[in-house]
């Protein structure tokens, strides 16, 4: 849709406005940094120029390893959001595959009901789930979160693979079957190995949901020791009124740098994941 | 489901052998049903029992640790008496519909600028989806430190450029409460609009401009009469997605304002939040969680029809 007319045209059309998207959706990442790294006389000064760090300082950081249990809060996040995407992964493909490639009785009112489940949203089911879990006995342990956390992964990797699956032709399944394959190593050998990119963005997308998760993990997890990051600055890094702010900001860069590390690795998968519902190919 | 032709496949396997264990196996439905049944009797266990059992919980007056006695819909009647709901209902209403105007206007406006060609552009989408994949806590954290009464950055600068006297309490004040969570849910989702519709963007034959540039058509008709038409279906998926998804926000706001100052962001579920975990009233919490079923139900029907039927 571009037609040069140099430079300036080039430059209000793209430049411009490319900068202004950039610097807004990446000035809190920036914010986080320079808070964490700046000494309390220059966080609590109205006097000096913000933007900036002068003295930078890693002692923010040194408290929050030093003062709170932040290892073992990102030590919990990543088990419970590994456990989780795997199981969802596992049970929302053996959810997928029939339904993308195989005709039984009931298949229409399961496909309805995973796309329900896909959609009835988390607010109208966290009150009674913190009852269940109540009577289960399970609250503040990770097991608790492990157990509600698929509630929300399993219909969104059923919903995302069934995609995929289906558009691995016919007819190299039946070739396998017709040289003996069974039902199960025709799914095996054949669909899941065509079938990888939609896994992985499945996987990943979970695993970033996971570790977005906070309702649960805030009503489930009220002992230190069980928290995930997110649970755990936002409760004990607010004491009362008072606010840790540089490690505050400390806590929530480094809990972010993990989703965003495995992010960069797999970026095309997880955009390919977002839009796979929303744009028929 | 379509019906489909079933070639050769189903009278290998059925014929002769379809009392034996794999003969049983490799029957369709059999075999169908074998894979289904982890995942649907996990759904039914722990969406679909507390689904209806948080309908239960909320006819009853219920306290946590407590038996619960029925109330019918007694629960019901107390919040359609209290204004405080009719305030959250108004919140919640004019939290989605702003953010959603901006968002998808912000994001369209965000594809539009990327889909053109420049270096690195793969590096810029991936770097513009960052508010999007970081867990929202965590970046709403920042934002409480934008925020701040004394040290808020936006402050330092508006009266740094002479733009106003005094900095604004952003979360103190009822309005600022308001347009600070519209801000952070803008700024969290306008990516996921962006790249999606980028997506929809990049289907787009270049012919097609082409074409409507010889038949004189302007950038602006060439818009409104090639692009929109094409991304259309995918612009209503976003946004019903994105409706359901802001509905049922909480994060921001709890880490935010809490629903205050004086229930003037309260949202419907900081609220059912608050009544049912802080005030431990498990059965009026349900049923304000359960309150915004019928505006999420013709949203929730309407998409499943819609996803369907594409």
């Amino acid at each position: 849709m571009v037609e040069g007319r140099g430079f300036f045209a080039r430059l209000v059309r793209l430049y411009l406005p490319l900068a202004v998207c950039l610097v807004v959706m990446l000035f809190p990442f920036y914010w986080m940094l320079i808070t964490s790294i700046k000494p309390n006389r220059e966080l609590y000064s109205a006097k000096i120029m913000p933007l900036i760090v002068y003295q930078p300082t890693l002692k923010h950081y040194y408290d929050l390893f030093a003062d709170t249990n932040f290892l073992l809060w990102t030590y919990n996040t990543m088990l419970v959001a590994v456990v989780t995407t795997v199981v969802s992964l596992v049970l929302g493909a053996m959810v997928a595959y029939p339904l993308a490639r195989l005709n039984f009785p009931g298949a229409a009112v399961v496909a309805i009901g995973v796309a329900a489940t896909y959609l009835v949203p988390q607010p109208l089911l966290f009150i009674p789930m913190a009852d269940i879990i109540n009577r289960l006995e399970l609250g503040n342990t990770l097991r608790a979160v492990m157990l509600t956390y698929p509630t929300l992964l399993i219909p969104f990797c059923a919903w995302l693979l069934m995609g995929y699956f289906k558009s691995v032709p016919r007819e190299l399944e039946e070739a396998a079957r017709i040289d003996g394959a069974s039902r199960f190593q025709a799914m095996w050998r054949v669909v899941l190995p065509l079938t990888t990119p939609g896994l992985l963005s499945a996987g990943i997308f979970a695993f970033t949901l996971a570790q977005n998760e906070f309702l649960y993990a805030l009503i489930f997890l009220a002992k230190s020791d069980v928290r995930t990051v997110p649970v755990g600055a936002i409760t004990e890094l607010i004491r009362g009124d008072v606010f840790y702010w540089g490690q505050l900001m400390a806590a929530a860069l480094l809990g972010s740098i993990p989703v965003a590390v495995i992010y960069s690795f797999f970026v095309d998968y997880y955009v390919a994941g977002l839009t796979a519902g929303s744009v028929k190919s | 489901m379509a019906v489909r032709p079933e070639p050769f496949a189903r009278s290998t396997a059925i014929s002769g052998r379809a009392l034996s264990r794999r003969g049983l196996l490799e029957r369709e439905g059999i075999f169908s049903w074998l894979m289904l049944a982890p995942g649907v009797l996990f759904l039914l266990a722990f969406v679909a029992y507390p689904f209806f059992y948080g309908i239960w919980l909320s006819l009853q007056q219920r306290q946590v640790s407590q038996a619960g006695t029925f109330v019918g819909l007694a629960n019901f009647v107390t919040l359609y008496h209290d204004a405080v709901f009719w305030q959250v209902t108004g919140n919640t209403f004019i939290y989605v519909v702003v953010t959603t105007v901006l968002k998808l206007t912000g994001g369209l406006a965000m594809a539009l600028v990327i889909n053109q060609h420049f270096r690195a552009r793969n590096l810029v989408r991936a770097a513009l989806l960052l508010p999007f994949i970081v867990p929202t806590i965590l970046s709403t954290v920042a934002w409480m430190w934008i925020f701040d009464p004394t040290f808020s950055v936006i402050n330092w600068l508006l009266v740094h450029a002479g733009m106003i006297r005094e900095g604004f309490s952003w979360l103190g004040n009822k309005t600022l409460a308001m347009v600070s969570i519209i801000i952070v849910n803008t700024w969290r989702g306008i990516p996921f609009y962006g790249i999606t519709l980028l997506a929809g963007l990049q289907t787009i034959s270049p012919d097609l401009y082409e074409a409507a540039a010889i038949d004189g058509a302007s950038v602006g008709q060439r818009f409104r009469h090639v692009t929109l038409p094409i991304i259309k279906p995918i612009v209503i998926i976003v946004t019903m997605f994105s409706v359901i998804f802001t509905f049922s926000d909480f994060q921001i706001v709890y880490a935010l304002t809490h629903g205050g100052p004086a229930n003037a962001t309260q949202v419907f579920v900081t609220y059912a939040f608050d009544l049912g975990m802080s005030g431990g009233q498990l059965g009026m919490g349900a049923a304000a969680a359960l309150a915004m079923l019928p505006a999420l139900a013709l949203l929730i029907v309407g998409l499943t029809l819609y996803l369907r039927r594409e």
